[in-house]
């Protein structure tokens, strides 16, 4: 079982209580309507899916409630990191230098 | 199963621990941002703790911190939590909600409690202190642990996931309680 660090309960515990919830860092539009047919479709369908580091949502749904950012190894599984929704991304590599 | 959730007793009991309905309570879920926190503290009497699973008691009025803006209020007077709220509405903008029937309440309690819940819970309730509490995961349905003391838990579930919580939490008694002689 994976063990995620929930930013806001700074707390270690397992992926049961937690579900993942997409890509993180993708922002919506600021007017829809002007977007065009390409960028909407980006928007609402396009994934990096990733091979390796991948920044994702993460919500501790059987506990505080609260969206997080994860960077997590689509490799190996492995969380590098966890982060506050609205924080900025964490540079990768300081946070691969710091897990190692 | 069913739960007479009007008589509270004594559901499963053996040498390892008893397991039992609470009478009902006045329960209240609490939302409050960061500014409006203070005004909404002094109305209901008690400080509301900060930090993810610590819990205060005052004035007839218990609280669990659930997350960075949410609570849970148990109390004994509940038209005199909700008008104190309601009068500071306009000031202080929060969201005070009536859960009572949202949940059943059981007490678990005796030598094995601690290890009947690791049965659900994902979680090292070791690492829940005394006086705290949490929201977690049992068996799949959503939880408030209380920890009261090291071998005594109250635990509010669902009331449609009851059976099902209830019924695991029977068979564990037993379980525990054949493999407990002491």
């Amino acid at each position: 079982m994976l063990l995620i660090h929930c930013p806001y309960c700074d707390e270690t515990l397992p992926e049961l209580e937690f579900t993942y919830a997409g890509e993180a860092h993708i922002a919506r539009p600021a007017n829809p309507s002007e977007a065009s047919d390409e960028d909407w479709e980006k928007f609402l369908f396009i994934r990096t899916n990733a091979r390796g580091p991948h920044f994702e949502r993460w919500r501790h749904i059987h506990g505080c409630g609260r969206f997080f950012n994860a960077l997590r190894d689509t490799v190996s599984d492995k969380f590098l990191a966890t982060y506050r929704a609205g924080a900025p991304r964490p540079d990768l590599d300081s946070v691969k230098k710091a897990a190692e | 199963m069913t739960i007479d959730t009007l008589t509270p007793g004594v559901i499963a009991q053996t040498s390892a621990a008893t397991v039992s309905l609470l009478p009902l309570l006045a329960r209240f879920s609490l939302r409050v941002g960061e500014t409006e926190r203070a005004a909404l503290a002094k109305a209901i009497g008690l400080d509301l703790p900060l930090k993810t699973g610590a819990r205060a008691k005052a004035g007839g009025v218990e609280v669990l911190c659930l997350g960075p803006d949410e609570w849970v209020l148990i109390t004994d007077d509940a038209p005199r939590l909700r008008d104190a709220c309601a009068g500071i509405q306009r000031q202080a903008p929060h969201s005070l909600v009536e859960i009572s029937d949202r949940e059943l309440s059981f007490l678990i309690e005796g030598p094995k409690a601690a290890e009947l819940l690791t049965l659900g819970c994902p979680r090292n309730i070791d690492r829940i202190a005394d006086g705290e509490g949490r929201r977690t995961v049992f068996d799949g349905a959503t939880v408030i642990l209380w920890r009261d003391g090291a071998n005594r838990f109250r635990f509010d579930v669902s009331r449609s996931f009851a059976p099902h919580i209830v019924a695991l939490l029977e068979t564990g008694c037993a379980e525990l309680g054949a493999e407990y002689s002491d």
